[in-house]
């Protein structure tokens, strides 16, 4: 399946902008971004029920571009589920091949089979108003699948449900793409669902791809600000090479903050401009100076916040002109050392190559990480 | 104890609106079952005694074609309405902000013009000198002696002109509450256009289907001003019947007999559609608002 230079408007708002993209077939391809970044757009787009302005779209080599959504070997889950509220739920899996005039009884040994895929024979008589969102979201899945489609859409179908259902679903789902070995492309806001669920997860953001890869690739090699803080959250650095350190190893001159030592991916020289990204957690924090070589970064700081997260604990500490965010398991109840507090300075560490370079920095994307306001910091010494 | 309470004041609250429909509507449908079966008296009024005569005359000849004229015309004119509302509703419906309040407003504009100048405005129109009979003979379509006015054709045409927005308005209320998501699901499941429509819309707007059914074909039954102004002595409907048993004839009783049996033909129709609606509660317990 694949996109080729696809764009969108809608009035003066670019939905989607010259994407191409290809997906294998029998991957779980996630679009993952924000809201209003064109992944919802460039999935209505496959489906069929938005036409492209400009670009193409294929499904096995064959262009579709402009055959009606109903003709498309595609199906979609809808966000609302868009079960049929008159027909049941035994109905509401048959309606696709009662459309298509299959057999009655070819039509009742189908239905009987996805009914047992999502386990709800007990609930075929039901009616859609009385099953619970999770019921739904499975016929709304086995009302797809009986097609049999060459890919599964699906339009954020766990935004509906509460934490616990959606973790399971996403068991299940996982399971599903499993057992039918069809391509899945889900769309999502939610990074925990797309690193979790997918083979290959592409970041969009104003309509564009930022980024294709792996859950892993894009978490740990981010190409640009956006990805690094949109999936998870990051701390960035500006500066200068200030010395080549060996091949592979740089020092960067930051204004603000200590000197950071990091691995250059990306073969900067002498003078270039670096953006790094370092997330939280590859961060340490200690009340002693950590014992370190000359490929660690060690610097003082002042912890401004602390944020108990029950799994683990945020800080935000101030080094000099930056506040950083750091992400630690924390040990409070199993060491007798006296957990770190506001207030307190302390020492923060990372390894070199911890650090990644980004290609494309900007500044708006540091908004996307939720940075407490500088006055909280201030409060805080303020009661001290 | 609550619910019960609940229910307590449900009844206080809706006693006025009942003892006015028990006193000015349950009582006179009554007294009007009851004078069905009274002798006439020579002054317009009813003699004492009792007696099964206006309900024998009932089957005098002329009435049974009356009777089917009527209902006929009324059943014609509901599906016509119901034909031409749908897919007007579904426009209103899916048009957005401007749009939306235009067209309702054209559904709406007709009901500030008096009801009987609209009439005689069709009278005018389908007059032998007017502008469609004109402009149909100009094209060739009509011969000089076919009267557009003056007949069943006549009394359906304004029938179905004038009770139109009542259909109109029913259907647009449902479809603009309808998820028209349901539409794209439909099709997503290869359904074309048409077969969405039949088999997701339409189910979908149900209940102002039956409301516009009610609104059209109740009134249409006991239409009396349309036929008496464009229907001429073949367009006759049972309304005038009644009134001329009333004006004319100063027979109480047998335009009682008339009306009575008019109200059963509408009753019957009505409680159909409740009994069917009861089971399509009892299928779909509630209606989501939002899932």
């Amino acid at each position: 399946m694949e996109f080729e230079n696809v764009s969108k408007r809608f009035g003066s708002i670019r939905a989607v902008a010259d994407v191409s993209l290809a997906i294998n077939k029998g991957e779980f391809f996630s679009l993952l971004g924000p809201s209003g970044c064109g992944k919802t757009t460039l999935l209505r787009i496959l489906a069929g029920f938005e036409r492209p302005d400009s670009g193409r779209v294929y499904l096995n080599g064959q262009d579709i571009t402009h055959i009606p959504p109903n003709k498309r070997k595609v199906n979609t889950i809808f966000q609302s589920y868009a079960l049929f509220p008159h027909l049941t739920v035994r109905e509401n899996i048959a309606f696709g091949l009662k459309i298509e005039k299959r057999p009655r009884k070819e039509i009742d040994d189908e239905v009987g089979r996805m009914l047992a895929l999502i386990q709800m024979e007990d609930h075929a008589h039901k009616y859609p108003d009385m099953i619970s969102g999770g019921q739904k979201q499975r016929v709304a899945v086995a009302r797809a699948l009986i097609k049999r489609p060459e890919v599964l859409l699906l339009d954020e179908p766990l935004a509906a449900l509460d934490l616990k259902l959606r973790q399971r679903m996403l068991i299940e789902l996982d399971l599903i793409h499993d057992e039918v070995g069809i391509t899945f492309l889900y769309v999502t806001h939610d990074q925990g669902e797309a690193m979790s669920l997918s083979d290959r997860i592409a970041v969009m953001d104003h309509g564009a791809i930022e980024q294709v890869g792996m859950p892993a690739e894009i978490y740990e090699t981010p190409r640009t600000s956006f990805v690094a803080a949109f999936i998870g959250d990051t701390n960035f650095f500006e500066g200068q090479v200030a010395e080549m350190i060996s091949n592979e190893y740089l020092r960067l001159a930051i204004d603000g903050f200590p000197d950071v030592i990091c691995f250059n991916d990306k073969e900067r020289r002498q003078g270039d401009l670096v953006y790094l990204s370092v997330r939280p957690e590859k961060i340490r924090i200690s009340r002693e100076k950590p014992l370190s070589n000359q490929y660690h970064n060690v610097a003082p700081a002042f912890v401004e916040d602390v944020i108990y997260q029950g799994a683990m604990t945020k800080f935000w500490v101030k080094t000099e002109d930056y506040r950083l965010a750091i992400i630690q398991q924390h040990s409070r109840f199993l060491l007798d050392e006296k957990p770190i507090r506001w207030n307190e300075n302390v020492w923060i560490s990372w390894h070199a190559d911890d650090g990644f370079m980004l290609e494309r920095y900007r500044e708006a994307d540091e908004d996307l990480m939720g940075l407490p306001p500088t006055h909280v910091g201030e409060t805080a010494n303020n009661e001290s | 104890m609550k619910a019960s309470t609940g229910k307590a004041n449900e009844w206080f609250l809706s006693l006025p609106s009942l003892m006015w429909l028990l006193i000015l509507f349950l009582l006179p449908t009554l007294l009007i079952f009851a004078i069905t079966f009274k002798p006439p008296d020579q002054f317009g009024g009813f003699a004492p005694g009792w007696t099964l005569h206006t309900v024998e005359s009932l089957a005098q000849p002329n009435y049974p074609a009356i009777i089917w004229r009527t209902i006929y015309l009324s059943i014609l004119t509901t599906v016509v309405c119901i034909l031409m509302a749908t897919p007007v509703g579904y426009v209103i419906a899916r048009s957005r902000g401007k749009w939306r309040q235009i067209l309702l407003l054209l559904v709406i504009v007709p009901f500030w013009t008096s009801f009987l100048v609209r009439i005689f405005a069709w009278k005018v129109l389908l007059h032998p000198d007017g502008a469609i009979k004109q402009a149909l003979l100009a094209c060739h379509i009509v011969s000089t002696d076919t009267s557009l006015l003056y007949n069943s054709g006549s009394v359906l045409l304004v029938m179905v002109y004038n009770f139109l927005p009542f259909a109109i308005l029913p259907i647009y209320a449902a479809a603009a509450k309808f998820d028209f998501r349901l539409v794209e699901a439909a099709q997503d499941l290869g359904a074309h256009k048409f077969q969405s429509f039949m088999r997701v819309f339409i189910p979908g707007i149900w209940r102002g289907l039956i409301t516009a059914v009610l609104m059209v074909f109740i009134p249409a039954l006991g239409s009396y001003v349309i036929p008496d102004i464009v229907g001429g002595p073949s367009g006759e409907m049972i309304g005038n019947k009644i009134a001329q048993r009333v004006f004319v004839d100063r027979n109480l009783p047998h335009a009682s007999g008339l009306s009575a049996f008019l109200t059963v033909a509408v009753l019957i129709p009505m409680t159909l559609v409740m009994v069917m609606q009861k089971r399509k509660q009892k299928a779909e317990p509630l209606i989501e608002e939002d899932a």
